[in-house]
């Protein structure tokens, strides 16, 4: 067991876990940050993607000893009255089916934009092929992130 | 106007009448009523001061606010938002008024709150509007009590009662108090479909902001004081069980607070038809947090033994069965011999019209193949879980079912315990399709928490979820047609079988149309466990059949869908047989509105086309699919689909699940596969178990629905299993090959030389 002080969603969380702990469990389990979901816990399907700073990564294969002084930024802080521009997107296409994957799209999604405004098909594409939507939201997914850039009325 | 008795929810609704009877109106306090998310929602809103039940599905505030209670569990059909939306079209209510809050499992008040066969708009219409159109009544005659008016003179509009004569007027608020008291009417008179202002109307899915924020919603998120977490290891194959376990080391591990043995079901049980379960005897791991139970799992030493042929009994909803249960250790490459063998043989006869033996002997034109399918897994994206509080008096359950009443008599009849002990919370599913109608994990869940005597919630890995089983099974299908000289077909002869079941329809289309016909079907029997899959069988035969008449239609030179719908004439002009299960007016119309709206015949340079219609559910779905060649990879551009599910509830909800159904049709058709060796399945997780990706996802997909009066009818399922037909055809006009073995990214040419 450690201590360990994350930056997290704007403020600063304490923590005493094993240092080989995933941040996914840290959030979940320590800090009540359920919106972070579980779904594979080998980085195969993205349903726990945060952001690092400005990168999506993969919380579950994230170890809280990696983290140090970087941001994490996780769904429930993207915004905070949930109205950054990927999240009205995904309300105003009605993105979600079972909606337990969206969080990690959402999170890959704001990152993509973030690093890239105005991204092709295919950016989008490779951006967000990490992450697994069994419902089949895909077509849907694009054409809210396509909306979020702008580049979709 | 359709004057309907109020039968169904007569005596729920007698009993709350009761209830509110003698002067006492129900008050609900605004923490009781409300979940977290809502009450946030309200704030912003003017709160109403009290709420009054009208019925079990509804409760209008002081202020007009009605809060309408979804019945059935939610897994991403949407209905949590479109039940809701056909309760408050009945009370005539806008729908910004609108709370709408997931009901538990309450039999009593809800009856089958059961999510799966696409059957929940279906057999929940009558009822919701009822419950709508009675309460709309119980405030009309409210308010012509106070007004002292005629009844039939006051007009309901988005929630304000009026009386033009009088120029008198009310919000639903002002008048709930009375009429909660009221009587139930014993008729109710239900809108006419051109009446309807929210159904047809697309809406929101009511939790959307929830999920986009993260808010806990699912079983997987729920939160109790004091919870430990809970993991169970399983047998790592199929016909392994538990000898013994040693858990000195786990016990001492950090975080590890027990471990103890369970035994889901006992010996001798009799077992229902949604108990199916290979992994009776676990070990579970009990801790206080998941990662550390998941350490621990690793550590804990196990020693497995084979199982012995054996049998159970099974009660299929009334009717025992003996089930055998098969020893050994099973392989694909196995049971696709044995498929191959069974295929060869004779087969148990389903259906029989005409002569198709001399038909056959006499035809100027044989066409037949052979189509496999393997098993799959369901994988929702949120693994099983479920959270149990199991004390001496009563069992708290909370977590994700589809059928929460099967899985309520399971748990009682396991714990010994009366059903009136036993709570279940409703949560959200993330996915079902069919697996989380098999609830041994709550059962798991309960018995954990019975034996740490302590709040426990059960977590499954992927990897446990994965080769837990009930799986959709692996099939083989081998269809003959007989054309004569005018190249009609004249004979037709499907021989279809599985491991453990068959996928047989013997009653679907083309029966009723081919005057000679025959259907027939063998089993093999396994121990690996299978289960309702999205579309069960259908899943399968849909794609195989689709494939197969449009060989048949090019051998007949003619058009795919010229071929079915001349096929479909002769089943609405002259049916062959009996019990023919579709209408071929409506299967017809899904193919003529796919017809048009793809502009099939078109040409388009580098665009392969294939096209499939299905009936199953209640309902008709047509695609057509565009197949574009990515170098030497076929790749799916866009799919044109037309449902007839009857009245369309919430018609862009609906497009979604519809679009969904499709990328889960191309992503299972093309990767799609679960394999065993030895018993274990070769995939544990998502780096070899194949799920479709955002990249392999067609660029474009266009929904129509055929619109209609007809009371509505399934959606979850329909659109998915034709979808396997429509690629393969697109797929032979890309490649010259026919698509024959799923999934169809490993149904290569075998190498010659």
């Amino acid at each position: 067991m450690a201590q360990f002080k994350l930056k997290i969603n704007g403020t600063t969380r304490e923590v005493d876990v094993d240092p080989n702990t995933p941040v996914l469990w840290v959030l979940r389990d320590h800090l009540n940050l359920v919106g972070t979901k579980y779904g594979c816990g080998i980085a195969q399907c993205g349903s726990c993607t945060i952001h690092l700073g400005n990168s999506a990564v993969r919380a579950c294969q994230l170890p809280i000893a990696a983290v140090g002084e970087q941001q994490i930024t996780t769904i429930e802080g993207l915004s905070e009255n949930g109205d950054h521009p990927v999240q009205k997107a995904w309300l105003e296409v009605d993105v979600p089916q079972c909606g337990y994957c969206q969080a990690g799209q959402i999170m890959s999604a704001a990152a993509l934009l973030k690093n890239n405004p105005n991204p092709s098909d295919r950016d989008i594409d490779a951006a967000m092929d990490g992450n697994l939507c069994r419902c089949g939201t895909y077509v849907r997914i694009k054409k809210a992130i396509k909306i979020a850039a702008g580049s979709e009325a | 106007m359709t004057q309907i008795r109020t039968k169904i929810g007569r005596r729920a609704f007698i009993k709350n009448t009761s209830l509110a009877g003698g002067g006492l109106v129900l008050g609900f306090s605004i923490l009781n009523a409300c979940k977290p998310g809502q009450a946030e929602k309200m704030a912003v809103r003017e709160m109403p001061k009290e709420w009054f039940e009208i019925n079990a599905y509804l409760k209008i505030g002081d202020n007009g606010l009605v809060t309408i209670m979804a019945p059935n569990p939610e897994f991403g059909q949407g209905v949590i938002t479109s039940m809701p939306m056909i309760v408050a079209d009945e009370l005539d209510v806008a729908w910004k008024d609108v709370l709408v809050e997931q009901a538990n499992f309450d039999a009593d008040e809800y009856g089958w709150q059961f999510t799966g066969g696409s059957q929940g708009i279906r057999r929940r219409w009558e009822g919701l509007r009822m419950a709508g159109a009675t309460a709309k009544q119980m405030l009309k005659d409210a308010a012509a009590q106070s007004w002292q008016v005629p009844v039939a003179e006051i007009t309901v509009a988005e929630g304000i009662l009026k009386h033009e004569a009088s120029n008198k007027s009310a919000g639903f608020g002002e008048m709930a108090s009375l009429a909660a008291q009221l009587e139930v009417p014993e008729e109710v008179t239900l809108k006419e479909p051109k009446e309807f202002t929210i159904i047809g109307k697309s809406k929101k899915s009511v939790e959307n902001e929830k999920i986009i924020t993260g808010k806990p919603l699912f079983g997987m998120d729920y939160q109790y004081d004091g919870a430990l977490v809970a993991m169970v290891t399983h047998p790592p194959a199929f016909g392994l069980q538990l000898k013994s376990y040693d858990d000195t080391q786990v016990k001492s591990m950090p975080g590890i607070v027990d471990v103890v043995q369970i035994k889901t079901l006992n010996d001798g049980q009799t077992r229902g038809y949604f108990d199916t379960n290979a992994f009776t005897d676990l070990v579970a791991i009990v801790g206080k947090s998941t990662w550390e139970v998941m350490n621990a799992k690793k550590s804990l030493k196990v020693e497995w033994e084979p199982i012995s042929d054996s049998t159970f009994t099974m009660d299929r909803f009334g009717s025992q069965m003996e089930v055998t249960v098969p020893g050994g250790l099973e392989s694909t490459t196995d049971h696709y011999a044995k498929m191959n063998e069974m295929a060869g043989r004779s087969a148990t006869t389903a259906r029989k019209d005409g002569n198709p033996d001399k038909a056959f002997k006499n035809a100027a034109k044989v066409i037949e193949r052979s189509y496999t399918c393997p098993f799959l897994a369901h994988n929702c994206m949120e693994p099983m879980n479920f959270f149990a509080h199991v004390t001496e008096e009563k069992a708290h359950l909370a977590g994700p079912l589809q059928a929460p009443g099967l899985t309520e008599s399971t748990v009682a009849a396991r714990l010994g315990m009366p059903i009136e002990n036993i709570e279940i919370e409703l949560t959200r599913m993330g996915g079902g399709f069919g697996r989380r109608a098999y609830g041994h994990y709550a059962i798991e869940a309960a018995l954990i928490s019975r034996e740490v005597k302590a709040p426990v919630k059960l977590v499954y890995s992927r990897e446990d979820d994965m080769t837990f089983g009930i799986y959709r099974p692996t099939y083989q299908a081998t269809y003959r047609a007989a054309l004569d000289e005018n190249n009609d077909l004249v004979a037709f002869h499907v021989k279809a079988g599985g491991v453990p079941e068959t996928p047989l329809f013997a009653n679907r289309f083309p029966a009723g149309a081919v005057d000679n016909y025959l259907a027939q079907q063998w089993e093999i029997n396994s121990n690996i466990t299978i289960g309702a899959f999205r579309a069960p069988r259908s899943n399968f035969m849909a794609g195989v059949e689709q494939a197969f008449l449009d060989e048949v239609a090019e051998a007949a030179g003619k058009d795919p869908i010229e071929f079915r719908l001349e096929l479909l004439e002769r089943a609405k002009n002259n049916p062959v047989g009996e019990n023919n299960e579709y209408e071929p007016d409506r299967l017809a119309g899904v193919l003529k509105l796919v017809r048009e709206k793809s502009d099939w015949g078109k040409v388009t340079n580098g665009v392969h086309r294939g096209v499939s219609a299905y009936f199953c559910h209640n309902s008709y779905a047509a695609h057509v699919v565009d197949v574009v060649m990515d170098g030497d990879q076929p790749r799916v551009d866009k799919v044109v689909c037309a449902v007839d599910c009857g009245i369309v509830i919430n018609p862009d909800a609906a497009a979604n699940m519809a679009e969904g159904a499709i990328v889960d049709g191309i992503g299972n058709a093309m990767y799609g596969e679960l394999t065993f060796t030895k018993g274990a399945t070769d995939q544990t997780n998502f780096d070899k178990y194949k799920i479709i990706r955002h990249s392999e996802a067609p660029r474009n997909v266009e929904v129509h629905f055929v619109q209609n009066e007809i009371d509505p009818t399934g959606l979850g399922e329909p659109p998915f299993p034709p979808v396997f037909g429509a690629l393969a055809n697109a797929l032979y006009k890309a490649t010259g090959r026919r698509y024959t073995k799923q999934p169809f990214m490993k149904d290569r040419p075998e190498l010659v030389g």
